[in-house]
């Protein structure tokens, strides 16, 4: 039976470290959520309080209208998936899957059914009677799955599950890991460090940094309104400019040597402001068609994209990224015009704490 | 013309692959010929040779399976060795994982404490248990008069199970904690995440996964105990089990017999090597390679665990580190004639520089020397076993393993036979027992310096050779630095072990070669209490300095033998 997670002023600390100063969260019965942040955000430290494996300095968790703060790890019937996987290396493929089912003192008939069921259901039924390390990776994460379904859990995290695999794999158990989710229909906590794996497979992402969640929004949210500056470069690649917005009807941003006209922002007139314009929100034209004017410093093949190192009239420095097309006209030192899809435009206060377009 | 090119071709490639690195292959193997091959040779010619007729014989052999009075040493010996091999794992494991797993108070100075009571002669811990318990024993005498309770007594198998155990399981321990070191904490937590956990956890996931670990610690503490000759000498009484019995056939006055003594030894050679390759079976079939991104983390224990675990960490080791404790004490107490009277002095330590001061010197000189051969040995041959893999090479490291399972008073007693009559006399000198020793403890040293060899990555020594450097300055410049640690440490605990050695040093010493662990259990003998315990306090001050320097080297990393 699947629950909704609820988090009311988790404090973690480690001796006089605190890791996690006060944090609240919401998760949805049978959501995919993931908690996304960079190395020592917090993420794993809170997905192990979860768990049962740290111990919770303050606040509440709760399963459904269940306060989970005293439960032994033991009995909180969470299907767990390490980062490392953590087969059993002594146990078959088989053993592995069973282990739960059988400390669950299971009638044995029904151990060998769901045994075998998720055997199937993962694909990995042929190699049951396999010792794990004769297994490749993803063979060894479909057991780990297996192993953390099939208990019938009410929550199933999982600690970067694919970040020991190589990129093709990773993007297959990816899927594999989304539909799985989907059909078993179970709340699933989901940690990791990729932004790209992130988006593609979670329902909603908590953004985290320093023990504090960020934002907490759908993947779309996320990266076209960011919450702040944080999110903003965290979540993909953005160029930031600052300026300066300005009186008047025209709802301009000035900026060193143009200004750019983004409609009304909730602040103060003539305050500072940072401006987050993603690489793929310039078109570039050689016409001039009253774009900013700007010179080509170096591009970048990469294949689908090109991306080129402009210099603006002020003198900054930003990257576009263009669609890559045959004979392209672009050449380093060629000058160029640039319009910028304005309503995919985010303006931060200088600080770079708010968010003003998102508050429109 | 062309057959010409070709043959100067060939010429060069030969060459080319005779490198400074052949010659030492060849000079180790001519070394381990003269001094391993050649002695064994010797023994099994003694041992199947009637030495008035020169001819082919198994008398030897039938004489000692058919008299029980010798046959019995086999099966004693068997059965202590196991009981003790048995118990020391009993006992190690569980203080390996509490040790990992859980806050001890005082932990670091329990670890200090378990590696110094397993660091000393054993039989010197069996000579203070005499002293604590044996027929006029403190302890024995306290009970007896004050409250009217009769001891069991410690002389036979009792005493060498619980002298022997009581020395051996450090190993176990040690061995086991350097096993949960490589198990990933996710693998505890995926067992507790899924119903299992407490003591189920420790019996179904942790034991089978260091199981290897276990069997390679079981086995040296079998060979350690098979092959222990001052603890059944002294505390065994009746109970006589096989090294003592070679140690007697051999040097006995009246008519000791090389022929019979040389038969006990292969004898004992083929029980060790058949034990040694069970073993080898048995942990080969049952490894497991883990990737331990995460190491188990000690926790708060609460309650009756904590009561308990501490209660047996306390009581187990202070038990251990007793009779060293003991005999630090009565070294400082007064001696008249053999007996100890009321009162301190130093009067032991007195005795003990004048009469035996030699002794001393001969315990730094001759471990000493032994120590630089089996350093240069050790890296020389661990350099070819895992960088120059080739036939040579390969049987220098089988060769190199022999000595393993040869056990200590067997070594003498081959070095014996051999260099005792032309065409090479050694007996009696001091070359002799460097040889035993150095012998004896190179398979350790190899193994070690294998271990720390094959964590160097071979691209490094790549990197020099392709800027220029030639081979031998490469070793020595690039090598050896990066294996320095590991090598030092190494050694360090193989001056250790050699300066509490005893079972090789009594077949070959004469008197300008006696060293300290051979003049106290002479001592011991003859009932000089006092100068014994004076002797063995600075045979511990020695070995407490060396781990000491030990620690340092090492920044506090783990032992292993």
């Amino acid at each position: 039976m699947s629950v909704n997670i609820t988090i009311n002023n988790a404090v973690k600390k480690y001796g006089k470290n605190t890791i996690i100063p006060d944090l609240s969260l919401d998760i949805k019965d049978k959501e995919f959520f993931t908690l996304l942040g960079p190395s020592g955000c917090g993420k794993t430290t809170l997905l192990r309080m979860i768990a049962g494996f740290n111990t919770i300095e303050g606040g509440s968790f709760f399963f459904d209208d269940k306060c989970i703060n005293e439960m032994e790890v033991s009995r909180r019937n969470i299907g767990m998936v390490f980062q490392n996987y953590a087969i059993f290396p002594h146990y078959t493929v088989q053993q592995n899957v069973e282990f739960g089912l059988k400390n669950r003192k299971l009638p044995k008939v029904e151990i060998q059914r769901a045994t075998d069921e998720f055997l199937k259901l993962m694909q990995i039924h042929d190699y049951k009677n396999r010792m794990p390390e004769s297994l490749s990776g993803g063979q060894q994460q479909r057991v780990a799955l297996a192993r953390a379904l099939v208990i019938k859990p009410d929550v199933l995290l999982m600690d970067e599950p694919l970040s020991n695999l190589d990129a093709k794999l990773r993007l297959e158990m990816r899927q594999v890991i989304r539909n799985l989710q989907k059909e078993v229909g179970i709340t699933t906590v989901y940690v990791t460090h990729d932004q790209d794996e992130a988006m593609a497979i979670s329902d909603r992402i908590a953004v985290m940094k320093d023990g504090v969640i960020q934002h907490v929004g759908t993947p779309q949210e996320i990266y076209h309104r960011p919450a702040n500056i944080f999110v903003a470069t965290f979540i993909g690649s953005t160029n930031l400019i600052e300026g300066d917005f300005t009186p008047a009807d025209d709802n301009t941003v000035k900026l060193p040597g143009y200004k750019l006209r983004i409609g009304n922002l909730p602040c103060d007139r003539n305050t500072p402001v940072i401006l987050s314009i993603r690489p793929e929100d310039f078109a570039m034209t050689k016409k001039d068609e009253g774009g900013i004017r700007s010179t080509i410093t170096d591009s970048l093949f990469v294949g689908l994209n090109t991306h080129y190192f402009v210099e603006l009239p002020g003198g900054q420095n930003i990257e576009i990224i263009h669609e890559s097309v045959m004979n392209s006209v672009f050449r380093t030192g060629d000058t160029v015009f640039l319009n910028i899809k304005v309503d995919k435009i985010n303006a931060f206060s200088k600080d770079g704490s708010r968010n003003f377009s998102r508050e429109n | 013309m062309v057959l010409e090119i070709l043959a100067v071709k060939t010429e060069f490639k030969l060459l080319k692959k005779f490198d400074v690195w052949s010659l030492v292959t060849l000079l180790l193997l001519g070394l381990y010929a003269l001094f391993l091959i050649y002695p064994l040779m010797n023994l099994l010619t003694q041992s199947v040779v009637d030495k008035s007729t020169g001819e082919f014989t198994l008398a030897y052999f039938i004489k000692f399976f058919s008299k029980p009075y010798y046959f019995n040493t086999l099966l004693n010996s068997i059965k202590v060795t196991f009981c003790v091999t048995l118990l020391t794992v009993l006992l190690g494991t569980p203080l390996a994982y509490f040790f990992t797993r859980f806050h001890i108070k005082g932990k670091a100075f329990l670890r200090i404490l378990i590696i110094l009571s397993s660091m000393s002669a054993p039989f010197i811990g069996a000579y203070s248990w005499i002293l604590l318990l044996g027929r006029s024993g403190v302890i024995t005498l306290f009970f007896r008069n004050t409250i009217g309770i009769q001891f069991p007594s410690i002389y036979g198998f009792t005493g060498i199970l619980i002298v022997l155990t009581l020395q051996l399981y450090p190993l176990i321990f040690l061995y086991a904690a350097g096993a949960l070191k490589n198990v990933d904490n996710s693998l505890l937590e995926a067992s507790d995440n899924l119903g299992c956990s407490g003591l189920r956890r420790f019996r179904i996931i942790v034991v089978p996964l260091i199981l290897p670990t276990l069997f390679a610690g079981g086995l040296l503490v079998f060979m350690k105990s098979l092959a222990d000759f001052g603890t059944p000498m002294l505390i065994g009484e009746g109970f006589r089990t096989f090294p003592v019995t070679i140690f007697n056939e051999f040097i006995s006055e009246l008519g000791g017999d090389d022929g019979f003594a040389a038969a006990i030894s292969i004898i004992a050679i083929i029980i060790t090597t058949f034990i040694f390759l069970i073993q080898r079976y048995l942990s080969t079939r049952k490894t497991f390679s883990m990737s331990s991104l995460n190491k188990i983390h000690p926790v708060q224990a609460r309650g009756f665990t904590k009561i308990f675990i501490h209660l047996y960490a306390y009581s187990l080791i202070g038990l251990s580190i007793m009779p060293q404790v003991y005999i630090f004490y009565t070294s400082f107490k007064k001696v008249k004639g053999t007996t100890f009277v009321p009162g301190y002095s130093l009067g032991s330590y007195y005795d003990a520089f004048d009469k035996v001061g030699r002794a001393i010197s001969n315990s730094l000189v001759i471990p000493g020397i032994s120590l630089l051969v089996i350093v240069v040995f050790a890296t020389l041959l661990a350099y070819i076993i895992v960088r120059r893999r080739n036939i040579f090479t390969g049987l220098a490291d089988t060769i190199s393993m022999i000595p393993y399972v040869i056990p200590g008073s067997v070594v003498g007693i081959t070095l014996l036979i051999a260099f005792n009559k032309p065409p090479i006399i050694l007996s009696g000198t001091m070359l002799i027992m460097i040889v035993g020793l150095t012998l004896r403890r190179l398979p350790y040293t190899i193994r070690s310096s294998v271990a720390v060899l094959q964590q160097i990555p071979l691209n490094v020594e790549e990197a020099a050779l392709s800027l220029g450097s030639s081979k031998m300055k490469t070793f020595y410049k690039i090598t050896i630095p990066m294996m320095a640690t590991g090598i030092i440490s190494g050694a360090i605990l193989s001056w250790v072990t050699m300066i509490s050695e005893l079972s090789t040093a009594i077949l070959l010493y004469v008197g300008r070669t006696k060293t300290l662990t051979v003049e106290i259990y002479t001592q011991i003998i003859r009932g000089n209490y006092g100068i014994a315990a004076a002797l063995s306090t600075i045979l511990a001050l020695l070995t407490v300095i060396s781990l000491l320097i030990f620690n340092k080297v090492t920044r506090g990393e783990d032992l292993s033998m």
